[in-house]
């Protein structure tokens, strides 16, 4: 046998030891991904082709109607497509200025703690905060306050700015964090340069600082917007339920007619417009960046 | 006497750290510490309280540790579980839900966990139709006793001869008004919605719930609470929607904002009107005079209840007129039961929330099951949420 085949044997058996090693390393997430996300979500795509039993549920059928019946929830997709970006643009405005503090302005000896500052009230479940809410929005909360100043029945709860703040306020962290991120490992010699050529403090932070941060600014953006694509309780205790979002639409259709294969098409319709968001963030941080890979953490 | 959780703790909390500290430093056992903060005491509660121990009373029927009931909000007296418990080691777990709906959804699907729930009159022909509820065997509820029940309440949980469910109380559907924020007097449900688009405009609530919210709409017209009829269902839309933007919230947990004043009218179930009322005379309570719902609400059993013997023992606790007297003042709906009746002091009687006069009570209709299961009424609820 020539010296080259032995070799080349080998090394065919040393990648397929590696490749079996890989495959060994990945099949628990595999295995998570399949049971916990492919199988649900099949099951749920046999269902959005089914019937909805005469008392409510699902009987099995083949039939295109649950999506023909889609424009049913027009006014809900609309009101969802208009409530993500609205928050999550919102929830950018506010922010930014935090995470720019954190990273660039913030003492390092306080930098830690106001991080965790952040975080920690994430730790408690979204619906107890946002119960919070109801009760200092509510007539005994904020109103009270000012009916002592002579300000007298005013409704803070159940109002658009009402879901708005509750919005803002229960997915901040996710906004601040990654571009807290992306601010810290800024260069800082570019900031100088870009003074040392003669710019601006307002034309160095929109030139280099809010440029570089962009990353960061789209994918605490794509999170937050993927997260309000399927949001219901907020509106639901913020908004007094007169706002109805898909999300409320899926939660109406499982637990209130049982309509379930009509509740799964909207589901599925819902996780394809999610992923097409996701790709589209994705592309638009590529092309900001100068074409450079972005990660998403 | 105060009555601070921390009363009859077998330790202080600032002696408990101590001597947590203690034992962090090793100058204590292990032993030591569980004897000294009474962690050891309560492990052994614990483990009796949760069935370990069979408590001696009902040591015979192994009724387990533990079981879950669904049932509506602020519809029980608290204390009737704690006592159940303390009775019979079993702790009850309790759900509450908005609508039958959702508990119908719960059960279609499967594995809700419940030994009891508590369904309205209308939905049980449905659960008995789909196979979800127990046919009851009378011989584990010794305390109930039909002759003495209310038959014009309790018909619908009998099929067929066969007993389903048993009535827990009954009442009816109209609402609640803050009289003083709302000074003019009404009496229908037309001035309901007329004052929600005018003076209760932005300050009104209507139920999360297909049956009330559009058969109180019908009921402006004029039409049954019930209706299925297209064009019945096609004006009552038309109002809903044009009330919709006018409205302060569509949600059944209505109690809230009525006491914090943010409401100042909702629609309003009697056990709920009858709370608020008590609490906060102002908020009266108003049966329309075109008619609206009347409704008795049952005791059931599903089929696949994971604790059947406790929740046999529940109902038949519950059944005890003693302990449902108790239940029907915490909750302020009216009993079914002439033996209830006959303990429920004279002001509860004389009540006109509980027991509307004759006259408001003979055009109320019951729910027909034909509305819970319609997906024309669902739609219209659905858009009516939407616009």
């Amino acid at each position: 046998m020539p010296a080259g085949a032995e070799t080349a044997f080998s090394m065919r058996g040393s990648l397929f030891r590696k490749n079996l090693l890989t495959a060994l390393l990945l099949a628990p997430a595999a295995l998570w991904l399949v049971v916990f996300l492919v199988l649900p979500f099949v099951a749920i795509a046999i269902f959005s082709v089914g019937e909805r039993a005469p008392e409510g549920g699902y009987q099995a059928a083949l039939t295109f109607a649950q999506y023909a019946n889609l424009p049913a929830r027009a006014t809900a997709f609309w009101n969802t497509m208009v409530l993500a970006p609205v928050g999550a643009f919102a929830c950018l405005i506010v922010a930014y200025p935090v995470a720019y503090y954190l990273a660039l302005r913030a003492p390092q000896r306080w930098r830690l703690i106001l991080l965790a500052l952040i975080v920690i009230p994430f730790w408690t479940s979204l619906l107890m905060r946002t119960y919070a809410w109801m009760y200092i929005l509510g007539g005994r909360g904020i109103p009270a306050l000012l009916a002592y100043v002579g300000i007298e029945d005013l409704r803070l709860i159940n109002t658009p700015g009402a879901v708005l703040l509750g919005i803002v306020y229960g997915y901040l962290p996710l906004m601040i964090l990654p571009i807290y991120v992306s601010l810290e490992r800024l260069d800082r010699r570019l900031l100088e340069a870009s003074a040392d050529l003669g710019a601006t403090p307002l034309s160095t932070f929109i030139g280099v600082t809010l440029r570089l941060s962009l990353p960061g600014v789209m994918t605490g953006f794509s999170l937050v917007m993927i997260l309000l694509l399927g949001e219901y309780l907020i509106p639901t205790l913020l908004g007094g339920g007169k706002v109805f979002f898909i999300g409320n639409a899926l939660v109406d259709l499982f637990l209130q007619s049982r309509n379930w294969p009509f509740g799964s098409a909207i589901a599925i319709t819902l996780v394809l417009v999610s992923v097409v968001v996701l790709i589209v963030a994705n592309r638009i941080s590529t092309r900001l960046s100068g074409a450079r890979r972005v990660d998403l953490i | 006497m105060s009555k601070s959780y921390r009363d009859g703790l077998p330790i202080s909390p600032e002696k408990f750290v101590d001597q947590l500290m203690r034992l962090k430093r090793g100058s204590i056992s292990r032993r030591d510490f569980l004897g000294l903060t009474g962690l050891g005491v309560a492990t052994a509660v614990m483990a009796r309280e949760l069935g370990m121990m069979p408590t001696p009373a009902f040591a015979a029927e192994n009724l387990g540790d533990r079981m879950s009931i669904a049932t509506w909000p602020n519809y029980h007296d608290p204390q009737t579980f704690e006592n159940f418990k303390a009775e019979t080691g079993v702790a009850v777990e309790v759900n509450v839900f908005g609508s039958n709906e959702e508990m119908l959804a719960k059960l279609q699907a499967g594995g809700s966990g419940w030994s009891l729930f508590v369904p309205t009159n209308y939905t049980i022909s449905t659960y008995k139709k789909l196979g979800i509820i127990e046919a009851l065997d009378m011989a584990k509820l010794p305390n109930f006793d039909g002759s003495q029940e209310d038959a014009r309440f309790t018909a619908e949980g009998t099929i067929d001869g066969t007993i389903y469910a048993v009535p827990k109380n009954w009442g009816t559907t109209g609402f609640a008004v803050n009289t003083k924020k709302l000074t003019k007097p009404m009496s229908s449900w037309k001035e309901f919605w007329d004052t929600a688009m005018a003076e209760g405009d932005g300050r009104t609530m209507v139920h999360d719930y297909q049956l009330t919210t559009i058969g109180n709409a019908l009921k402006y017209y004029g039409y049954s609470f019930n209706s299925l009829k297209q064009d019945e269902l096609a004006k009552a839309e038309e109002l809903l929607l044009k009330v919709k933007p006018h409205l302060f919230a569509v949600s059944s947990d209505y109690q809230p904002s009525m006491r914090s004043g943010d409401a100042w009218m909702t629609m309003c179930w009697t056990n709920d009107g009858a709370q608020l009322n008590r609490d906060i005379p102002e908020i009266a309570y108003v049966l329309g005079k075109e008619g609206g719902e009347i409704w008795t609400d049952f005791y059931a059993i599903p089929k696949d209840a994971p604790n059947k013997p406790a929740g046999y023992a529940l109902l038949n606790y519950l059944m005890n007129p003693k302990v449902a007297v108790k239940e029907h003042l915490a909750n302020g709906a009216p009993s079914t039961d002439a033996r209830v009746n006959a303990l429920l002091p004279k002001e509860v009687l004389d009540n006109p929330i509980l027991y509307p006069a004759a006259d408001l009570l003979k055009p109320l209709e019951f729910g027909a099951a034909a509305t819970l299961t319609d997906p024309g009424r669902a739609e219209l609820m659905a858009r009516f949420k939407a616009a």
